[in-house]
């Protein structure tokens, strides 16, 4: 299940600046940009943590700020770039905190969830860390416990921030083909305009709270959008996938 | 052997045989029900437990006199009133420190208990014994409050906010206590110095009915909303993430644990450590999942409080050591170890 996004003449002053944009269901769109340029700021109006001063959000046609945080969540997950480092809880219970959203005040777990926590730890390859408390973990391991959280969520819509952030080469990699392989609808902010143009199917640029590019990875990734976004005089050249690879040049 | 099973089937989640919350609960409330019965028995004045069942029961055989007396209108409510009073201590702390994300969250932290002693000994200064429940009660709710309006960071109540205020307001209301009890005439100060350090002598029947139905109704509300509670400690992006009203859950959990603190402090009189210890001790036991934490706090801080009033009463006879003493002698090592594993596991 995948759902669409619509973001209409959000506007979160002095952050966000009219901003419009639509992510169609099973979509891997990417949200890249210079540090502040407000990406993690338009992530959070979009799971409610943080309300836009004008403009609608909908996902799925339902209007976030309208419905309850709840229904909001079972249809929206996220992953953001840092969670508190100090919970007692072990892994599997952080990642069965993804049935809140679904659950009564009692919170009994079914047999099938159980199932889906399993899976999902599985799938993240955090199963063997199943009975560790959270705190013991190294960062990239919390970050995949958090991913095994979201998907216990069963969201159609998956939100990212910074998702890669401190993983290695080998799971960031990991990370970004499961989150693919998902079939849900999946909006990301990256820093690694690379490895973005590689897992993204559209790439949107923000700069200054400001939407200032938006299409398919070889035609956002330019020179000319790095020297004027970034600052950075950069080569770009494209694989024989057709992909951006930007070279920097920093020796003399 | 039975709180190992359980601990470790908590933690692996896993449906299937298991002890279930049910049975752990059922398990320690029939612990709390021989406890009270023996505490019944346990006094100056030794009574077995038979006769304690006897007279209880009012069968025909049970002894009258001077020991149906003691049991029926001394003990009995003095001891039900201590499980009251752990039960809704315990079951506090292990809210605030759920929502506080702090490990030291205790009522003292948000100006209730201090507030209840403020309005107690006002009251008892100025010749109004009989007001002393209400005036503690509303001392704490009055604290509260102002605790609560200092907390409030841009209309969210600011975690960190509330600490620090309630640190302030309860040293404030603390060192007015103080002032008044110092200034008193002798005749009151050990009644003023007794009820700041709590206890439960002469604790009578019409000192029940309120706070037991004030802990009876927050236990379980508190619990209802344990699933919420667990999803805190991800924080408020990650709990906002998870569907929970962070700030509006946040704000009515400190308030229901106002209430219940205040409810029973005004007849206990201030009790420290059992609102620390208690959860704690739990979640060494069965982990940190909050649907556990929460009912098994209340019961094992009843039945802590009882055999702490147990010991009040025998320890120092003819006196009665006030409560709130024996409990900060067993607190504070507990604390010093819970410190000294927090700090091996960090350097580990």
């Amino acid at each position: 299940m995948s759902l669409s996004l619509e973001i209409e003449d959000v506007a979160w002053e002095p952050v966000l600046h009219d901003i419009t944009l639509s992510v169609t269901p099973g979509e891997i769109l990417g949200l890249i940009g210079p540090n502040g340029s407000g990406k993690s700021s338009l992530l959070r109006c979009v799971y409610r943590r943080q309300r836009p001063d004008r403009g609608r959000i909908l996902v799925d046609g339902l209007n976030v700020w309208a419905a309850g945080a709840g229904e909001v969540a079972r249809r929206v997950a996220v992953v953001t770039q840092d969670s508190p480092a100090d919970l007692e809880n072990s892994v599997e219970q952080i990642v069965a905190l993804g049935r809140v959203p679904y659950l009564g005040g009692l919170g009994r777990l079914t047999a099938a969830e159980h199932d889906l926590i399993e899976d999902a730890m599985e799938r993240c390859e955090v199963r063997t860390l199943a009975h560790r408390p959270y705190a013991r973990l190294s960062g990239g391991e919390r970050q995949r416990v958090h991913l095994a959280r979201a998907l216990v969520q069963q969201p159609g819509l998956l939100l990212l921030d910074e998702p890669t952030n401190h993983l290695d080469l080998r799971h960031q990699v990991g990370l970004l083909r499961l989150v693919r392989s998902l079939g849900v609808t999946v909006v990301a902010a990256l820093h690694d305009l690379q490895l973005a143009g590689a897992a993204c199917d559209r790439l949107a640029v923000l700069s200054g709270g400001r939407l200032v590019a938006d299409g398919p990875p070889a035609k956002v990734v330019t020179a000319e959008l790095l020297a004027e976004v970034y600052g950075v005089e950069a080569e770009v050249t494209h694989g024989p996938d057709g992909l951006p690879r930007i070279n920097l040049p920093l020796a003399g | 052997m039975t709180v190992r099973v359980a601990a470790r089937r908590v933690s692996s989640g896993r449906p299937g045989r298991r002890v279930t919350l049910a049975g752990a609960v059922a398990l320690l409330a029939m612990l709390l029900g021989l406890s009270l019965v023996a505490a019944v028995g346990l006094g100056p004045v030794d009574i077995p437990f038979a006769d304690v069942w006897r007279i209880v029961l009012g069968t025909r055989d049970a002894p009258a006199g001077p020991l149906a007396v003691i049991v029926r209108d001394i003990r009995l409510p003095r001891v039900l009133l201590g499980a009251i009073v752990g039960a809704g201590l315990a079951v506090t702390g292990a809210v605030l420190q759920g929502v506080l994300r702090n490990p030291l969250a205790d009522p003292y932290l948000i100006g209730a208990s201090s507030g209840a002693s403020l309005g107690a000994v006002l009251a008892l200064m100025s010749g109004l014994s009989w007001l002393l429940p209400l005036a503690a009660f509303t001392g704490a709710m009055l604290t509260f409050t102002v605790v609560l309006l200092l907390a409030r960071d841009g209309g969210q109540l600011g975690v960190t906010r509330l600490i620090l205020s309630g640190v302030a307001v309860a040293a404030l209301a603390e060192a007015a206590t103080n002032f008044i009890v110092l200034n008193s005439p002798d005749s009151q100060l050990r009644s003023a110095l007794f009820w700041s350090l709590g206890g439960l002598s002469g604790t009578q029947w019409g000192d029940l009915p309120v706070p037991a139905t004030v802990v009876a109704i927050f236990v379980v509300w508190f619990w209802l909303r344990s699933a919420g509670l667990n999803a805190l400690v991800l924080g408020e992006e990650g709990a906002t993430s998870l569907g929970v009203e962070v700030n509006r859950l946040r704000v009515r959990l400190v308030i229901g644990s106002a209430i219940t603190v205040g409810a029973v402090v005004s007849v206990s009189g201030g009790i420290g450590f059992v609102a620390l210890m208690v959860p704690h001790a739990v979640r060494m036991v069965v982990g940190g999942d909050n649907r556990w934490v929460v009912p098994l706090s209340a019961v094992a801080g009843a039945l802590l409080l009882v055999w702490v009033d147990v010991g009040a009463r025998l320890l120092n006879q003819p006196d009665e050591i006030p409560i709130g003493v024996i409990t900060a002698m067993l607190g504070a090592p507990f604390f010093l170890v819970l410190l000294a594993r927090a700090n091996r596991r960090a350097l580990s």
